[in-house]
């Protein structure tokens, strides 16, 4: 690979830094004791590091550029890097607005989840197939994905919301399902660890079929918990699988994507244990008391302005600039294809959103749960519709 | 119709909540916003006189209320919602591959699940006459709603006074009181409004100011861009607004594009394709692990030809060069005249064109030919001479050669892979001689043939598969977008804020209203009161 690559790779590993201290000392201004609105030294700090860090992604951005000679935004990792990039980017633009540091504790670690994720994906510059040679690659993906990604701001405010307004005192759904996010969270970071644990121990277990003469093979790089339908392991010395995915799921390497999925569900399921363990209380309690200071008001505002702003972007970029290239690559500018209808959905959803704000009774904890729900038709979007559903936008 | 007139003078439409001029409440409509019981009323149409909160006695004011209601609209969007994300579960049908039986397809590849997926018509959900049916009814919805609210809410932002009822400023959720203000204080609160872009209205000393309103129209554009896209999606049912055809076109030949009318004919120069170098560093390491080659260019070259003249039947007709280019993916050639495009969709590489063969003496190491004769795949001939009183008859022609239970068979009419029977007739030959022919296999039934018939040479060419289409529609979709977006826009990036200065006996009243971003017009607010005497309005609906 060529120096432009390592520059650029060199360039994201430096805002991953940069962001990670950037939260921390957003997080320090959690017990200033100072109003509302009124800058703390740890809050301006907090967003310069937060602006650098920016800065340097755009860095790895633009020298991945050169390096491949086109916009690095064809694959799923270098979608999902540009997406935690423009996550970063719609933060600042709303801390600006609103000034509210504590949107900088989640909205952080959240970008940081995302581009941890990104880089489980191979990494290596990836050529473009012909449908993909168009200048509305980067017109269509870059404002897609800055929808998404202010789309997600009003996530990371309802988040905030809910963790701040719901009952703790009491066991309930909705407590429930607070929880049940955070574990969703936690998932993601099993996901991190394990993969990047067995990928430095380079982890290997392949498996074989023999059909109509022809013979193939799926690699594992986690233990096999799960074996491939109608596949035998080959690599000696390893964990016998438990028990075989089942036939009717189809995609290319189901048995391998379902092995993550339940080693990640598994991994969160331990990390959820033990902060509980560490908390003893729920974690959602646990965070409660650090928002005291929050008003809630302006919070539910973050969430219905995030959705006001993001909407139109993803509308203009996700389904206008999508269906022109559409056009252009695949002679019809919709074709209900899985990646198109879910972008649909989603204009559908905050479509709703939008209608139900103008109703009494669906502003605060309501919009906050929607824009959860929200946020998760973007996430199933990005990673299910893409590994798991056929279609033709499965590049990655 | 009934009018309802106010204390101010103004009369309101029947159905008013709040007078258009004044703001005052009406006593008998106040359910309708239900603004009963609470502090603060309900500012989302500006209390004026809707159709579908007024009457509710005919059929059609049924029908106009249950369209006009936002919780169906809701409700539309998440049943179409729900319908479109069922839709993904299996490929639609227009993605299983061609040719197979969709009924076994989907049983086959995804079990009991498919097969119910199947029945239930859900391969076809997206044309499905329900599916059709609610989109259709979101469409309606949005007409009506429209109507039922821009009408009034356009009447009650015309008729509005500067000089409000006590009541409707109370109400306000942004209201302060302020004792002991000079009527100095007011003025100046009024330049720093026009200062701030906010236009002024006086009316006996109150005073109102606006900013935005035009943002209140932004959902009704944006509803008028989606019916416009809705009703471009109407229009593709009709043929002379869209036609869409496909044509294989193979190298060197020419051939008539379809649909138009025979007019036009199409040449394939060339077929292009091209794959990424496997030794560029830049991407070895991801075209190693994709395993095989990655294409970079599908291309034709073509020449669009127009018929010149009047064509005589069984004549060739005389053509004309109209334009010739280049058919890349991204990059689809437009024949301006008819407006046709030509979009680069498929392509077959290395199709048979014709195969040469010889015949010999079967234990003739020089395989000195006897006869020698070239199999053309576009004009097959039954028969062949060879000279000297042989010939080849062909007994069978399988063009895309397999075995099906040891018989031969074809999987195609396409030459993809072509096989051959021959019978071979000679003075010295008995009856015949039968030989099997194909590619890499010479797969004689008997081994007593005196002759033998080889392979010599064959010529091989691509074909490229053209999408041929004429969409008149696209730009009323474009403008439907373009509508959209600017409506969008205009609701969501915009904000409409009043605020209004109400003079009391002892002090000044202030109170305001924004249709979103209360924290922007708090701050506009918190900034213009901070160097005056009059207070800031306190948040009503944070206490409550």
């Amino acid at each position: 690979m060529n120096d432009f690559y390592t520059i650029s790779s060199n360039f994201l590993y430096a805002s991953f830094m940069i962001y990670l201290i950037a939260t921390i000392f957003f997080a320090a201004t959690i017990r200033d004791k100072r109003k509302e609105h009124k800058e703390s030294k740890a809050g301006a700090i907090g967003i310069s590091l937060t602006i650098i860090g920016f800065i340097s992604q755009i860095g790895y951005f633009v020298f991945r550029w050169i390096a491949s000679g086109h916009a690095p935004v064809s694959n799923l990792f270098e979608y999902t890097t540009f997406f935690g990039m423009m996550l970063v980017f719609a933060f600042i633009i709303i801390y600006f607005i609103y000034r509210i540091t504590i949107l900088g504790v989640f909205t952080l670690p959240v970008a940081l989840l995302i581009i941890g994720y990104a880089s489980m994906f191979p990494r290596e510059l990836s050529p473009l197939v012909p449908s993909l040679k168009s200048h509305w690659l980067y017109i269509h993906v870059t404002t897609v994905s800055l929808g998404e990604a202010i789309l997600a701001v009003s996530f990371v405010a309802g988040l905030i919301y809910l963790i701040r307004q719901i009952d703790q005192s009491v066991k309930s759904k909705k407590t429930f399902w607070l929880e049940f996010v955070m574990y969703s969270l936690l998932c993601v970071i099993a996901f991190i660890i394990l993969t990047s644990t067995f990928r430095a121990m380079d982890y290997q277990v392949v498996f074989e079929k023999t059909e109509a003469g022809q013979t193939y093979t799926t690699e594992y790089h986690l233990p096999p918990i799960t074996s491939p339908n109608d596949m035998i392991m080959t690599t000696p010395d390893r964990m016998n699988p438990l028990f075989e995915t089942p036939g009717w799921m189809q995609g290319v390497d189901a048995g391998r994507k379902f092995n993550t999925l339940l080693w990640s569900l598994l991994g969160g399921l331990a990390l959820y244990g033990l902060a509980r363990l560490i908390l003893r209380k729920r974690i959602g309690a646990a965070i409660q008391p650090l928002l005291e200071k929050v008003n809630p008001d302006v919070v539910d505002e973050v969430t219905y302005r995030a959705v006001a702003i993001g909407f139109p972007v993803f509308t203009l970029g996700g389904l206008i600039f999508a269906a022109i290239w559409a056009q252009e690559a695949w002679d019809r500018f919709w074709g209900w294809d899985p990646k198109e209808v879910w972008a649909l959905i989603t204009f559908l959803f905050y479509a709703g959103f939008l209608h139900l704000r103008l109703s009494r009774g669906w502003h605060g904890e309501k919009s906050a749960w929607l824009a959860v729900i929200g946020f998760a038709i973007i996430m199933f979007n990005l990673i299910v519709v893409n590994l798991v559903l056929v279609g033709l936008h499965s590049y990655a | 119709m009934q009018r309802i007139k106010c204390e101010c003078g103004h009369v309101n439409p029947e159905g008013t909540v709040l007078c258009e001029a004044c703001g005052k409440p009406i006593e008998q409509n106040q359910h309708i916003d239900g603004n009963e019981n609470k502090k603060l009323l309900n500012m989302r149409y500006e209390g004026s006189a809707r159709r579908s909160k007024t009457y509710n006695k005919s059929i059609v004011d049924k029908i106009w209320n249950f369209f006009s209601s936002v919780k169906v609209g809701v409700w539309l969007i998440i049943l179409t919602l729900i319908a479109s994300a069922v839709g993904t579960i299996f490929p639609q049908e227009m993605y299983i591959p061609p040719g197979v039986n969709p009924a076994e397809h989907y049983k086959d590849s995804y079990g009991l699940f498919g097969q119910i997926y199947y029945q239930l018509g859900f391969h076809n959900l997206f044309s499905s006459w329900w599916y059709m049916i609610l989109v259709a009814s979101i469409g309606v919805s949005l007409v009506i709603c429209s109507i039922d609210r821009v009408v009034p809410l356009y009447r009650a932002l015309k008729k509005q006074r500067a000089k409000r009822h006590d009541v409707f400023i109370q109400r306000q959720r942004l209201f302060g009181e302020t004792k002991n203000a000079t009527s100095e204080d007011i003025q100046k609160l009024v330049e720093q409004l026009k200062k701030k872009n906010y236009k002024v209205t006086e009316d006996n000393g109150h005073y109102l100011a606006e900013k935005g309103r035009f943002s209140r129209w932004g959902p009704y554009v944006n509803h008028i861009g989606l019916i416009i896209i809705l009703l471009a999606a109407m229009l593709r049912s009709l043929p002379f607004m869209y036609v869409e055809d496909y044509v294989w076109v193979r190298e060197g030949e020419t051939k008539v594009i379809p649909q138009t009318e025979q007019q036009y004919y199409i040449k394939n120069e060339d077929f292009i394709f091209e794959v990424y170098d496997e030794n560029d560093e830049r991407f070895a390491e991801a075209i190693k692990r994709n395993g095989e080659m990655v294409p970079s260019n599908f291309q034709t070259n073509a020449v669009i030809y127009k018929v010149d003249g009047d064509t005589i039947p069984g004549q060739d007709p005389e053509l004309t060069e109209v334009k010739s280019g280049e058919i890349i993916v991204n990059k689809p050639l437009k024949i301006e005249d008819i407006d046709i495009s030509l979009y680069q969709a498929s392509y077959q590489l290395n199709e048979f064109q014709s195969m040469s063969f010889k015949l010999h003496v079967k234990d003739d190491a020089e395989e000195n030919a006897i006869g020698e004769f070239t199999f053309d795949m576009q004009n097959p001939q039954s028969e062949y001479d060879l000279g000297n009183g042989y010939k080849a008859v062909v007994d069978e022609y399988y063009p895309e050669f397999y075995m099906e239970n040891g018989i031969p068979a074809s999987k195609s009419k396409y030459p993809r892979d072509p096989a051959f029977i021959f019978f071979v007739y000679g003075p010295d030959i008995e009856k015949y001689e039968v030989n099997f022919l194909a590619i890499g296999a010479n797969l004689n039934p008997s081994e007593d043939n005196k002759y033998k018939l080889s392979l010599t040479g064959l010529d091989m060419r691509d074909v490229t598969g053209l999408t041929v289409k004429r969409d008149h529609t696209l730009p009323y979709f474009a403008v439907g977008a373009i509508i959209f977006m600017i409506g969008v826009v205009q609701g969501m990036y915009w904000y409409h804020r009043r605020i209004w200065i109400h003079p009391t006996k002892d002090g000044v009243w202030i109170a305001a209203h924004t249709n979103k971003n209360w924290f922007g017009i708090k701050k506009d607010l918190e900034k213009m009161l901070e160097e005056n005497n009059i207070e800031m309005p306190k948040d009503q609906q944070q206490l409550e």
